[in-house]
Order: structure tokens, then sequence, then C-alpha cells
């Protein structure tokens, strides 16, 4: 079963294009589950009234719904009444969507890891309430979070290769398309594959050696 | 007369076909879950091998699912295994063993995890007393291993139920097929019909996920506490 390289060369460009859309659509899905989500912890942390309910309700709607029916309901449900976004922003929407929810709660297991002995040394200090998150809380959380932050970095870019299904031209658009198109199943495989490696494993790598700093950086305590 | 859109649920068999597609999807589910699970525990208890080697290609299969995504796994045996292996499988069929390979080796971790945090004269001292392979795993191992790996356990159930949302981008006419038939269907007269459909199956889904990632957090609670 010999690959017909050719076509793998020639195919090459279209790959590179889906492969920086993907790395486009998730960098910007995750710097903004990023934001949710340290809002949400914070809220939670923090107990705000009313606030802290809305937080609740998000959370488990979109951590026990599908990033795919999430995705259909915002690019073909809102349409029709009236909310029309292009499948870019409906992909980047809902990666932050179902995202948030998981940061929050990395966030927020970072957030308890603080011992209350910080928090009560920082206010014995006379710090004020933002510079006591500024620089004792949030920092020592960070620490705590970062494995949990990485892991759902590496899910959210892999819940990327959904968003071809609301017609982003993704790696698995392309892929099908070839399929379809020149029946070039294994090089069209192939490549997918390859392709999703180069992108995710020097993060995994990069998140293992990341947490051994980190763990080490606890030590020190 | 301009309905209301909801009502586009209830029109004919509509609601009755979405529950039938939504038996397709638990269908998918279950047997994913059952059979993932027993590979699961199976590979689990070779992980704790101390060879190093059988240790290594456990970790590079678990790290294979974690590295390539589901829907990339959905297509090479969809469309790559098939047709390398010159056979004709249904999306169910697919589905069902893609979702089994990949509980598997999640499951797996999870149940490597349950017995390494277990003390290590449970082992022991289940040898003294002269049980064997079995009878050590059956009445020492495994009773105590369920209780630190059920919650992870049930999370995994739940994730795993959230992923056959995919199948219907390998062809099978799961839950979103049929609403996406009735959407179609319904196009001229009840053109919102999409905003309902896509939200009801978003609430079914819910609804059967809620109570599972709801029942681990207890769980994990109680035991942890």
């Amino acid at each position: 079963m010999g690959l017909n390289w050719q076509f793998i060369t020639d195919s090459l460009p279209l790959y590179r294009e889906a492969a920086w859309t993907t790395l486009k659509l998730g960098f910007w899905g995750i710097l903004i589950s990023l934001i949710i989500g340290l809002v949400c912890s914070i809220i939670l942390y923090f107990r705000v009234k009313v606030l802290k309910t809305i937080v609740k309700v998000y959370i488990e709607l979109s951590r026990n719904t599908p990033l795919l029916i999430q995705l259909f309901f915002l690019y073909f449900g809102l349409t029709k009444v009236g909310i029309s976004l292009s499948e870019n922003t409906c992909a980047i929407i809902g990666l932050s969507f179902l995202g948030g929810s998981y940061m929050a709660e990395a966030f927020r297991s970072g957030l308890e890891a603080v011992s209350k002995s910080q928090i009560e040394s920082g206010l014995s200090i006379g710090l004020s309430k933002t510079q006591l998150v500024r620089y004792v809380v949030l920092p020592q959380a960070f620490s705590v979070a970062v494995p949990s932050i990485g892991a759902n970095c590496i899910f959210l870019l892999k819940e990327t290769s959904i968003v071809g299904a609301i017609a982003v031209v993704d790696l698995m658009n392309v892929t099908k398309d070839l399929i379809g198109m020149y029946y070039q199943t294994f090089e069209a495989l192939f490549m997918l594959v390859a392709v999703y490696f180069i992108m995710i494993l020097p993060l995994s790598l990069l998140l293992t050696w990341l947490e051994r700093k980190v763990r080490y950086a606890e030590f020190g305590n | 007369m301009q309905s209301l859109g909801i009502s586009v649920l209830f029109k004919g068999m509509n609601m009755q076909r979405l529950l039938e597609g939504l038996l397709v999807t638990a269908r998918i589910a279950f047997f994913s879950i059952i059979i993932g699970s027993l590979l699961g525990i199976a590979l689990g208890v070779i992980w704790t091998s101390k060879s190093k080697w059988i240790r290594l290609i456990c970790r590079i299969y678990l790290e294979l699912f974690r590295i390539i995504p589901i829907l990339v796994w959905l297509f090479i045996m969809y469309f790559g295994v098939t047709t390398a292996l010159n056979i004709d499988l249904s999306g169910e069929v697919v589905s069902v063993i893609v979702f089994s390979l990949w509980g598997a080796a999640e499951m797996g971790d999870i149940v490597r995890g349950a017995l390494e945090s277990l003390p290590k004269h449970q082992v022991e001292s289940g040898k003294a007393i002269g049980l064997g392979f079995w009878d050590l795993y059956r009445y020492v191992l495994i009773p105590q291993a369920v209780r630190r790996m059920l919650p992870g356990a049930i999370n995994l159930a739940t994730r795993m139920i959230k992923t056959t949302s995919l199948v219907v981008l390998i062809g099978v006419i799961d839950v979103i097929k049929v609403g996406q038939q009735i959407i179609e269907n319904s196009r001229i007269e009840v053109p919102t019909a999409s905003f309902w459909v896509y939200g009801s199956v978003f609430i079914l889904y819910f609804i059967i996920c809620y109570p599972l990632s709801k029942i681990s957090r207890k769980l994990e609670n109680k035991w942890n506490g």
C-alpha cells in the first residue's frame, strides 16, 4: 500500500491553510475561554450574588452539551431568529462557550488550593482586596491550575476538528473533499493525522515539561 | 398563519422521530460505554504491570487517543480502515468501535490510577494469605479501587455520550440527523424550525448528561471529603 507522494505534495498548501485556520480559531477560542474562565471563577470564588447563579447555570449548560449542537444552534438556529453570524465567528463563540466552563473549573480548583492563611496574611499587611487577588491569590492559583489549563488548551484545539460541520474550511473538510473528489483516501487521512500530530504533540510535550516545572515551584513554598 | 415555531416539534410524527433518533444515539453510547469499560478494566490491570515495555505500549495507546481528535479517528475507521480491508461497516458499527477503543484507553488510565493509589500492603497481605491473581483482584483490589475510579468513570461516560453527537458527521441517522430532516421538511411552513429543533436537541443532551455529572461530583465529594 504505497502512498501517492505526488498527491500529498500537491495537497500540502490546502492542508497548510486549513491548519492555519484551525490554529487561528483555536487561539481565539482558547484566549476568550481563559478570560471567561477567569471571570467566572472569580465570581464563584467571591460568591457574588445573582452573578454566581448565572455562572453556575452557564457552567452546567456548557459542560453537559456537545460542542456540535452548540455550533449548530449558533450557526443554523440563531440565523432564523435574526442573529446572523459568520461561520468563523460561530466557531470562536462555540469554542469559547465550551472552553470557558472548563477553564473556570481549572481556575476554581486553583483558587481553592490557595490556603486561608495566605489570604489572612495578605489582609493583615494591609493589602486591598484587588491587591490581594492580583499579587497573592492569582499567582498561586495559577501555578496550581497550570496542568488543567494546559490540558484544556489541548482539548479545545482538538475540539476545533468539529467546526468543519458548520462550513469552516478546516482540516476535516479538506480531507473529506479530497477523499470525495479524488478517492485518495489514505493520502488524505495520512495528511490529516500528520497535521494533528504536528500541532498537538509539541503542545502535549510542552505541557508535560511545564507540569514538572510547576511542581518544582510548589516544593519551594 | 404564522404559528409558533415550537409547534414544529409536535407536528405529525416529529417528536416520535426525534426520540427514535435519540434511541440510535443512546444505543451507540450504551454499547460503547459497556465495551469500553470492560476493555478498559482489562487494560488498566495490564497497565499496572512491572514491565517497562507493557507500560510504554499502554501509554502510547492512550496518547494516540489524546492527541488525535475522536472525529479524526471516526474518519480513519470509516474511510480508511474499511477501504484498506475492503470491508463494509455501517457508520453505527464504526462509531461503536471507535468509541469503545477510545473509552478503553481513558478507562484504562482511570483504573490504573485507582489501582496504583491503593496502598501496597493490600497486595502483599492478599498474597500472604494465599490469594491467587484472580482472587486478589476479585476480593481485595477491585472493590477498593471501584470507589476511587467511579467518579472518573461516570465523567468519562458523560464525555462519551456528548461525543456521540459526532456520529452524524459519518452518516449515522442519529437524533441530530433526524432533526436536520425535520428542519428541511418544514423549511417553508416553519422558517424558525432550526432554532427550535437544535434547541431541543441541546436540551435533550443536557437532560441526559446533567444528572450523570451531578452524580459524579456527589460521589467525588463523598468519597474524597
